[in-house]
């Protein structure tokens, strides 16, 4: 994995984050899953464990800013300095969603939170480390819904499009040589419990497995051409370019 | 409100070769060096290491943990026992604590207890204890009932954010890392376009002052640290090309000097107890200059700079620092000793 040997996923209890863990721990990294539930997400740390994986849990809420050095220091002491930061967890408020304008204050306080707050602070506390380690990925799950307009997105588009300019402006500031990568992706529709809450009639068939989409991103993270500093990458691009290219 | 170090903390620049002292800024460290210079820190977190606990007949105290957990894993730690109070009592004026007795029971939080294996002969303050908990148990339940170590000076409680450099990793130290906090990621990428390198070691960053004058005198401990090779292979480089090692913060000099002493005049990796105490007699093998806080003669910090420079340059910096109203204490302002920083600078120092 280009040396990379450590990675701290928030979000890692279910969907996208539980599929990434597995896909990097199966790569041979030391993984350190963090999500506000810690039952879900002891159980699939240790469901790894069993396997002989190296998958440790870390129960915090990043929305809380007192919880992050916490996290960072566990995830540290359980797994070495971290080289793979994927900023996953995510919430779109109170389903069913609602229009921009019936949006509660408390909502997209929230929303702004866990998707934007939550991910800056994770960052800032592990960026200099990666910094003086020259080694460290930072990947952004983001969403259509931070370009597109779509009706009652407002809190979550909003965050995402915040998530967006922070991804490109890390970028602008961390020169190449300083060994540090961070972009943004989009995975696209997913089959998986957040879906399921935003348009709970949506054909499951026509929703990407988060197990393909993880598979995508750590290809993301680790081939020989891998995603460009500040880019922000659809997974559906990504999939149809190294398909066709295959 | 005390303003957190950043890049406009200032600094007191001295320069032995030349006996000469400038007041700069941390923004000016990058062209204060010169390319190929090599700066070594101390990457250790700050651990929550002030627990507030109850003795078994009842007495209130407080624990400061000495990092790091030994073994790894084990609830086992060194602390210091402190009187009932606070921070916000001066160290000094803190009552004494009970004398714990091996075997005692210590109530920290409802679901947080410690058994005291042994109490030191240095003091019968500082114990080894060890929680009833272990693994990821014992580390939540630390940083919920745990506060960063902080001292009278500052009257609002500190919070974890305020005690971590910006690339602090395993929590290791009782008391921050403090040279290294107004190293911005601005500051380090400036200093890589210089092409000054920077490389890490830990190490478990000590108390500085305990309350209890027998331990004071014995400051600092034994402290772990952990060099990597990668550092070691810095410094090889560095010499070779004729650069200069410069440590930040005296917990990174008593490391690298205590290593090299251990490895009989060889710089070696790996992880093991500085009990070198360096005094100004002691002749520097590794490190060439210091970035440091502001000390004062009563810091045990204070006989430490002596082997940097001689006597009446370090009185003269002392009366200097003073004179020129630069902030003592550790979340204060910076002092870098290196010969050779002010070539041009007009000569000051009598």
């Amino acid at each position: 994995m280009n040396g990379l040997q450590t990675a701290l996923i928030t979000g890692g209890s279910h969907g996208l984050g539980r599929a990434l863990a597995t896909k990097l721990a199966e790569r041979g990294l030391r993984v350190v899953i963090a999500a506000r539930e810690l039952a879900p997400l002891k159980a699939h740390a240790e469901a790894l464990q069993r396997r002989g994986l190296h998958v440790y849990a870390v129960q915090a809420d990043v929305a809380d800013k007192e919880a992050i050095y916490p996290l960072v220091a566990q995830a540290t002491l359980l797994a070495g300095p971290i080289d793979i930061l994927i900023n996953n967890a995510s919430t779109l408020g109170p389903t069913p969603l609602r229009l921009l304008a019936d949006t509660d204050c408390e909502d997209l306080e929230l929303a702004l939170g866990v998707n934007v707050l939550g991910a800056f602070r994770l960052t800032k506390a592990l960026l200099g480390s990666m910094l003086l380690r020259k080694r460290g990925v930072v990947v952004n799950i983001t969403s259509d819904a931070s370009v597109q307009p779509y009706a009652t997105w407002g809190a979550y588009g909003a965050s995402k499009a915040a998530l967006d300019q922070l991804t490109r402006i890390w970028a602008a500031e961390l020169p190449e040589s300083a060994g540090i990568r961070v972009f943004a992706v989009d995975p696209g529709e997913m089959d998986t419990r957040m879906h399921q809450a935003a348009v709970p009639d949506a054909d499951p068939t026509t929703l990407a497995p988060p197990d393909d989409v993880a598979t995508h991103i750590v290809d993301m993270i680790a081939s020989d051409e891998p995603a460009a500093h500040g880019a922000r990458l659809e997974v559906t691009t990504w999939r149809n370019r190294h398909a066709s290219a295959a | 409100m005390h303003p957190q170090p950043d890049d406009t903390t200032r600094l007191l620049v001295v320069d032995p070769a030349h006996g000469r002292l400038a007041g700069r800024t941390m923004r000016d460290l990058p062209a204060l060096l010169r390319g190929g210079d090599l700066l070594i820190v101390n990457d250790a977190a700050t651990l929550p290491a002030s627990l507030p606990a109850q003795t078994a007949s009842g007495a209130s105290i407080e624990l400061r943990l000495l990092g790091p957990e030994e073994p790894a894993g084990s609830g086992q730690f060194r602390a210091v026992v402190f009187g009932a109070g606070d921070y916000r009592i001066r160290t000094e004026l803190r009552p004494a604590p009970p004398p714990l007795q091996t075997g005692e029971r210590l109530q920290i939080g409802p679901q947080l207890t410690a058994t005291v294996l042994a109490r030191s002969q240095l003091s019968e303050r500082l114990i080894d204890l060890r929680f009833d908990l272990h693994g990821a148990v014992l580390w939540r339940a630390l940083y919920a009932w745990g506060r960063p170590v902080q001292y009278a000076y500052r009257v609002e409680p500190l919070p974890l954010w305020a005690v971590q450099t910006a690339y602090a990793t395993r929590p290791w130290a009782s008391e921050m890392p403090s040279a290294g906090k107004p190293l911005s990621v601005e500051i380090l990428l400036a200093l890589a376009a210089r092409n000054i390198q920077i490389a890490t070691l830990t190490h478990a960053a000590g108390l500085s002052a305990t309350g209890d004058p027998a331990l004071d005198r014995a400051l600092p401990l034994p402290e772990r640290y952990e060099i990597p090779e990668a550092t070691v292979r810095a410094v090889h480089a560095t010499r070779a090309a004729g650069g200069r090692i410069v440590a930040v913060g005296t917990s990174v000099v008593r490391a690298l000097e205590s290593a090299y002493e251990r490895g009989n005049g060889t710089l070696t990796a790996g992880s093991e107890i500085a009990s070198l105490r360096i005094t100004p007699e002691h002749r520097l093998r590794v490190v060439d200059g210091l970035l440091t806080g502001i000390h004062a003669p009563e810091e045990s910090h204070f006989e430490l700079l002596g082997a940097f420079m001689p006597k009446e340059l370090l009185e003269h910096s002392h009366l200097h620092a003073k004179a020129h109203a630069y902030r003592e204490h550790e979340l204060g302002d910076e002092c870098l000793i290196l010969g050779g920083s002010l070539p041009d600078e007009k000569k000051r120092a009598a």
